[in-house]
């Protein structure tokens, strides 16, 4: 594998820059593998790296239906932190925070991870005391936790929240500023680049159909490239996990829904941190690093496939923005797009293995799948290549439903449209 | 914008409904008490690509609940009738 460095970098240059390499390595599908990986998102991606370079599995395929980044890894809001309420999420994915602070380096490969702060604003009192809840749930949970107050929350943002508050009364805010914001398709190359280089095949245009069986235990894939045997599958769709799983038998607590995501033209720096509001409005909001705003809020709420979301939502995630910033009122949107989250009966995802012989479910992130790349993927090759799960995936397993031990982060119950 | 045909009030947007989810889901009678048959009422779904019945609540409207059958992949709605009182694809009651 080529590496990258300044030195690299200057000698391309003078040589007018040919002579590099592509990142990653486009294979062709064997027929056999230790463990084949559906999927070739970041929790895919991540998982054939984690079982090459952690686990030491030497035949890893990554099959992806389409081509690898056009998924939810490059359909989201780039924001990667770990402020959650419910003990075992904030160490789930605060392992994922920790793992990204060093990924650039391990996969030579720059992510631009910018550690620029996530800030949960309260505009009420009773907001307020749920974010200091919150944060004292993270700091017994060994995360950090700031609490700032009104006025310290208008001097840290001035630009989104000015003197006079807008529509909005400021109480205080909450800041985790090892939270942040990551470019997400390098996160998609760089997890290609440091399978491929390990020797993973990443398969593009490449769907599965169905599962293969040996004596009521998985044992392969049929695909659209033909079938292909192994020991282990890895089912780490986004958007299609219900579909996948039907085929092995499963019926899951899952629903598929539509997230939308909003970028404005590019503007001068405006907002230095991502900022989360939860009140009155949903809406989440941090900017680019080619200056453009990227925001996002609620679901549509209803039941969907289609990779495009409707206007009455539009409507409610802007005005919930322009309540909190009227600042950006005058702003065009540069583009808008929408994902399929496969979201969970309880809003948190399924790690660990299926009730299936030779399956691994890595699926139902709702939307917090970008931020959980890493340590998704950690889980899931921990499972895959030890048969048994890590210490800290036994309550995302599927049978937390049926045991009735849920992680119910929002505490709405089993209503996916609410989560 | 999703229009749905109100079987009372005819094509309505959606801002004016509340969604309710699955609609083939059945709930157990109230005296059963095999686990599994109430984890699979409250947890799982079918969660189809394609033709999906499902309720939705005409909050700013009539105020009943409407079945509606929608294309999850294109959002297309092949019809609505009364809930609970299904008579067949696309009958008003």
């Amino acid at each position: 594998m080529q590496r990258y460095s300044a030195f690299s970098l200057a000698r391309r240059a003078l040589g007018g820059h040919r002579g590099w390499e592509p990142a990653w390595r486009k294979a062709t599908l064997r027929g056999a593998y230790d463990v084949v990986v559906i999927g070739g998102g970041g929790h895919g991606l991540a998982t054939a790296y984690y079982l090459m370079a952690n686990h030491g599995v030497a035949r890893v395929a990554v099959i992806e239906k389409g081509w690898i980044g056009g998924g939810n890894v490059g359909r989201n809001t780039t924001v990667f932190r770990s402020n959650y309420l419910l003990e075992d999420n904030i160490r789930f994915y605060e392992h994922a925070l920790k793992l990204w602070e060093g990924l650039t380096e391990e996969l030579d490969f720059n992510l631009m991870v910018s550690q620029r702060g996530c800030l949960m604003l309260a505009t009420s009192l009773g907001e307020m005391n749920a974010l200091r809840r919150r944060g004292n749930m993270m700091r017994l949970a060994g995360t950090d936790a700031e609490y700032l107050s009104g006025d310290e929350v208008r001097r840290e943002v001035p630009n989104v929240v000015g003197e006079d508050d807008g529509l909005w009364p400021i109480y205080g805010g909450l800041m985790q500023r090892r939270a942040g914001t990551i470019r997400h398709d390098a996160v998609a190359w760089g997890l290609a680049r440091g399978a491929s280089a390990r020797g993973a095949d990443i398969v593009e245009n490449c769907e599965a159909l169905d599962f293969l069986w040996t004596g009521g235990r998985i044992s392969g894939v049929r695909t659209t490239l033909g079938d292909v045997t192994c020991d282990k599958v890895v089912l780490a769709t986004a958007g299609s996990a219900s579909l996948l799983a039907a085929k092995a038998g499963l019926r899951l607590p899952i629903e598929s829904h539509l997230l939308q995501a909003f970028v404005t033209e590019g503007l001068k720096p405006l907002v230095d941190t991502v900022i989360v509001w939860g009140g009155p409005g949903h809406f989440y909001i941090s900017q680019s690093d080619k200056g453009g705003l990227v925001f996002g809020g609620d679901l549509d709420g209803y039941n969907s496939y289609a990779q495009r979301g409707n206007l009455p939502l539009v409507e409610d995630v802007i005005s919930a923005g322009i309540g909190l910033m009227p600042n950006i009122s005058r702003l065009r949107l540069l583009r808008h797009w929408g994902g399929i989250m496969d979201m969970t009966m309880d809003g948190s995802p399924i790690i660990g293995p299926a009730p299936v012989d030779g399956l691994i479910l890595d699926v139902g992130w709702c939307y917090g799948g970008f931020k959980a790349i890493p340590a998704g993927g950690w889980l899931a090759a921990h499972a895959a290549a030890t048969g048994s799960p890590h210490e800290l995936a036994p309550p995302f397993a599927l049978d937390r439903f049926a045991r009735g031990r849920l992680l119910d982060e929002t505490g709405n119950g089993p209503v996916p449209n609410r989560q | 914008m999703i229009l749905i045909s109100c079987p009372w009030c005819g094509d309505r947007d959606q801002t004016e409904f509340a969604y309710g989810g699955d609609a083939t889901v059945q709930r157990p009678a109230p005296d059963d008490a095999d686990p599994t048959r109430w984890f699979d009422y409250v947890h799982t779904r079918d969660n189809p690509r394609g033709s999906h019945r499902e309720l939705w609540f005409h909050a700013f409207g009539c105020r009943q609940w409407v079945e509606v059958t929608r294309d999850t992949a294109t959002h297309a709605v092949a019809g609505a009738v009364l809930a609970g009182l299904r008579v067949g694809e696309g009958e008003t009651p």
